[in-house]
């Protein structure tokens, strides 16, 4: 058994910053202790993962289940780094929490645990139970403020993340059935067998099950359905994680998982057909409904749908032979772009108030608090796709990828689909600058510049990567091209 | 001499001093008074600094122009893989179009001073416009181009759809979706072209495109060339993508008005004559006698609508659709004569259209009433707004010596050996212009002055200021075109290959 303490270092302080939280909760009433320990815990883990990347670290340790590479650290970078903010944002969120803020902190730290392990993961198993642990503390975190709201949207995540686990689970024994392993190694070896003869529907089957139960994580068509309401009832900071750190690494799993396995011979499973399907289905579920949306959050909600749909288009040419080196890194540059810019608008979402915002009661945001609506509208507009945000180059660059393959109609049918989404990003932004009208006596609360520094960081960040694409665009080609 | 060494100070500086106003506005108190002035004084010396480099023209624009990019420098491209270099460049069409834009924003600022809401976010939105619409027309690299294109569209969104009037958000929204959908298609005309050549410089795909080496794979040259020429199209606009444009300008304010139709309809026409027209030079033959149809029929089909206008702005809006088939028409002759006339085209409409918004917003601010069976009699109460009025309309319908005589007849020459039958027919469109211009003249401004206007009062100095800024180059494009059709041919030359 070889184990590697410091490539596992940064999930080691993470667990034990976890429990730390746990019972500091029960020693102190100042809850907001604990998120200072928690965010230190954190930015000491995203510093040993920056140590593991100068270090060019890599290699397998536990037998084969853990592996790290650029792409497993690029991914942890970006969940940690949206933890930081997560957490950052949740100090002055959560104490609008009425009851369980000790809980929050450990949940989210459990859930931060789960993410960061994923991207490492090689074998079936033990990806089911991190699924798991990360997947019960965002079920935890949904039901945290016991409103009836919320206990029935966390009741729907639960039962359709064990649907989808069960999915995941079908297809995996299919797999491991046909080749008597779980490793990804191994069933890689094995793959030109068993796509042959009498087994070959069943091993299709069995990557399409797994395929399948892997979109409820990057919630896409056709495990979507839980979105909009838990975007809808759960605390707003655990939306922006669970919404950008939960894609990322969803799509990080389906990449190793289905690139490491099938690298160039993803055909054999009609790989481009079915995943063209899936995100012209999300683009175009997700951008028409969200047209007609009047909640904030239900409308981010299924615009997170679409944005799978977009990222989607590249995922479905990783099996072009040459096309994974712009593809994959345009996944990763564009789940880069899309966290900061979900990030902002959420922490900008979370700073408003503590209710769940309608779109109408945006009005007049501008002046009440122009920081947040500018914050807020460089979100929005990084949304829809225009410059100078991070999201311009993400499509750019998965619409390119699209071209060069020869998927000039699937480029478009994003193009268009960016089109559609214009109108219901660009809706609230024309509110929050529409007058002084304040029709409603809301008082904002007074937002220092502590509790206002993750929007203007993660906003920045959006611009950043607006004007300055290549600073992340270089790391995530070097992470995609060692994948393979 | 000092341009011609450091072209990269004069070039980042006219992009970038919009820009730099506009967040210099942050540290001024709101509501204050020096917003205005720090606005103008951006605009006035980007004004100063293009007037300085039309004027020294014999030292530049005999070669190819002022360039620069980032590339130059040893600077890795901005957008790694596909390879996009931040780059400018400056030659004699830019040159024209970025004049007049300087113009049009002093001439916007000055009107702007009427306007007493939220001056602040006002003029922060009105200069990062000015800075998208200068990337335009600057940027040496076509996903720049792109870029620059799209920034645009939310400034101009919340302009018309906080400081306009009547069905405002419709109206703005209808401009939005109206040119996303067509910059769509142009983004994946842009990709497919870059695909093909393996740059995104626009002088290299030029060449690509001259030699006959723009060869893509998958998609037909004559697919890419729609793909461009949608998104310029609805622009310009040409029928039947034109309806976004008289709800636009009609509920946008006056200064965004004068903006809107007097240099963002010409990001369409630039972008026709730059990249459909040199990029595509077989296929844009091909396509030519079609175009020149199109044309022909905006001209008379914008010209008969405006009979049918209540609405004062609206009239010009539909005139503004007629005038911009003018363009159309020029690009459609593929010839030197016909093009260069088009891009003297753009520079005329670009000033008169801007001047009758100007006079018609001052009007209706004074009058407050649009609706020209309401109005009559006006011009003995306001005398320089009347005779500005009549000044702009007499240039909007060809009368010699005014830039759009000048411009109208160039097109026509260059056209009408190409296509004589939609110059016929365009042609026909002057007499439409010339009858309703003086119709709607007779309607507002002269008959029996009606009671309810005699408290009506002129314009202030700010106002006859930029009405006169406006006059002084429709009058010297009139009387000399060749100055600035020298400058511009200088560009469209190396496009023909004349």
């Amino acid at each position: 058994m070889d184990i590697n303490f410091i490539h596992i270092a940064p999930e080691i302080i993470m667990v034990v910053t976890a429990i730390a939280a746990i019972f500091l909760d029960l020693i102190t009433d100042k809850k907001k202790i604990l998120a200072f320990a928690c965010s230190g815990g954190t930015a000491i883990a995203l510093l040993c993962v920056a140590l593991l990347a100068i270090n060019q670290a890599s290699g397998y340790s536990f037998a084969g289940i853990y592996v790290i590479d650029s792409f497993a650290l690029f991914l942890k970078g970006l969940v940690l780094s949206a933890t930081l903010i997560v957490l950052f944002a949740s100090s002055s969120y959560a104490t609008k929490l009425k009851t369980f803020q000790g809980e929050y902190y450990s949940l989210t730290m459990f859930a931060a645990l789960g993410m960061i392990l994923l991207p490492s993961l090689t074998e079936f198993i033990s990806i089911v139970i991190v699924l798991e642990i990360q997947g019960f503390a965002f079920i935890a975190l949904t039901a945290l403020s016991k409103e009836t709201r919320s206990l029935e949207s966390a009741l729907k995540f639960l039962l359709l993340s064990a649907i989808a686990t069960c999915v995941l689970l079908y297809g995996m024994s299919f797999i491991f059935g046909l080749t008597g392993s779980t490793f990804f190694v191994d069933i890689a070896l094995a793959v030109p067998n068993i796509f042959e003869g009498n087994t070959k529907l069943l091993a299709i089957l069995g990557a399409l099950l797994i395929l399948a139960g892997l979109s409820f994580k990057i919630a896409s068509f056709p495990f979507h359905t839980w979105v909009p309401d838990v975007y809808q009832s759960a605390p707003v900071t655990t939306v922006a994680y669970l919404s950008v750190a939960s894609k990322a690494v969803g799509f990080g799993l389906v990449l190793r998982f289905f690139y490491a396995v099938f690298g160039e011979q993803l055909d054999i499973i009609n790989w481009s057909t079915i995943v063209i399907c899936l995100s012209v289905a999300s683009m175009v579920y997700g951008n028409l409904v969200a047209i007609s949306q009047t909640n904030l959050m239900r409308m981010l909600g299924y615009s997170s749908i679409a944005h799978a749909g977009y990222l989607l288009i590249s995922l479905s040419l990783i099996g072009i032979p040459g096309a994974i080196q712009l593809s994959g890194a345009s996944i990763l540059f564009y789940l880069a772009a899309y966290s900061v810019t979900n990030l902002a608008a959420f922490v900008a979402i979370a700073l408003i108030s503590s209710d769940h915002e309608k779109i109408s009661d945006l009005e007049g945001l501008g002046s009440r608090s122009p920081l947040v609506a500018v914050g807020l509208t460089i979100s929005l507009i990084s949304l829809t796709g225009l410059p100078p945000t991070g999201l311009f180059f993400g499509k750019v660059y998965i619409f390119f990828a699209a071209l060069e393959n020869g998927y000039w109609w699937l480029a478009l049918a994003g193009v268009m689909n960016s089109f559609l989404s214009a109108y219901y990003y660009l809706r609230p932004v024309r509110l929050m600058f529409k007058g002084n009208q304040n029709t409603t006596d809301v008082s904002e609360p007074r937002n220092n510049i502590l509790t206002s520094s993750p929007l203007i960081f993660s906003a920045a960040s959006v611009i950043l990567l607006g004007i300055i694409p290549f600073w992340i665009y270089d790391f995530a080609e070097q992470a995609i091209l060692s994948l393979g | 001499m000092f341009f011609d060494q450091n072209p990269s100070i004069v070039l980042l500086l006219t992009l970038f001093l919009p820009a730099m106003g506009a967040f210099l506005l942050f540290f001024v108190q709101k509501d204050s008074v020096n917003i205005r002035y720090i606005a103008l004084s951006v605009a006035l010396i980007n004004l100063l600094l293009s007037l300085s480099i039309l004027l020294g023209k014999e030292i530049l624009w005999s070669g190819p122009g002022l360039s620069w990019s980032l590339g130059e420098y040893g600077v890795s491209p901005l957008v790694p893989y596909i390879n996009a270099v931040f780059g400018l460049r400056l030659d004699g069409l830019s040159l024209a179009l970025v004049s007049l834009t300087n113009l049009l924003t002093v001439v916007a600022v000055l009107a702007s001073w009427r306007i007493k809401q939220r001056i602040k976010e006002y003029h922060f939105w009105l200069l990062i416009l000015i800075t998208g619409v200068l990337g335009v027309f600057m940027s040496s690299d076509l996903l720049f181009f792109f870029l620059f294109w799209e920034i645009e569209l939310v400034p101009m969104y919340l302009l018309i759809s906080i400081w306009g009037s009547g069905n405002k958000e419709y109206s703005a929204m209808k401009f939005v979706l109206y040119t996303l959908l067509g910059s769509g298609f142009m983004l994946i005309g842009i990709l497919a072209v870059r695909f093909a050549v393996g740059t995104f410089d626009i002088q290299g795909i030029i060449a690509a495109g001259a030699a006959g080496t723009l060869e893509p794979g998958f998609l037909s040259l004559d697919v890419i060339y729609v793909m461009f020429l949608i998104g310029f199209l609805i622009k310009l606009p040409a029928w039947p993508f034109h309806t976004w444009l008289p709800d636009a300008h009609t509920d946008a304010p006056t200064p965004v008005s004068i903006l809107l139709a007097g240099i963002l309809l010409k990001m369409g026409g630039y972008g026709l004559i730059r990249m459909n027209l040199a990029m595509f030079p077989n296929v844009s033959d091909k396509w030519a006698p079609w175009l020149a149809m199109l044309a022909g029929f905006s001209v008379i089909y914008g010209a008969i609508l405006v009979f049918r206008q209540t609405d004062l702005k609206r009239v010009i809006a539909y005139s503004s659709i007629s005038h911009m088939g003018l363009v159309l028409l020029g690009v459609a002759s593929t010839n030197i004569i016909g093009v260069s006339g088009s891009a003297l085209q753009m520079v005329a409409h670009g000033t008169i259209t801007a001047l009758l918004f100007l006079t018609v917003g001052l009007l209706y601010e004074e009058s407050g009433t649009r609706h020209i069976p309401d109005l009559g009699g006006l011009m003995p109460s306001i005398p320089k707004i009347g005779s500005m009025l009549v000044f702009g309309g007499l240039a909007s319908l060809g009368l010699p010596f005014l830039s759009g005589f000048a411009a109208e007849v160039t097109v026509f020459l260059g056209s009408f050996s190409v296509n004589p039958e939609a110059t016929a027919v365009a042609m026909f469109g002057i007499v439409l212009t010339a009858g309703y211009i003086l119709w709607t003249f007779e309607r507002v401004l002269f008959r029996e002055p009606k009671d309810r206007f005699n408290r009506v009062t002129d314009a202030t100095k700010i106002d006859t200021t930029a009405m006169i800024l406006l006059a002084i180059p429709i009058f010297l494009v009139g009387v000399y075109p060749s100055f600035i059709l020298n400058i511009i041919n200088s560009s469209i030359k190396p496009i023909i290959g004349g």
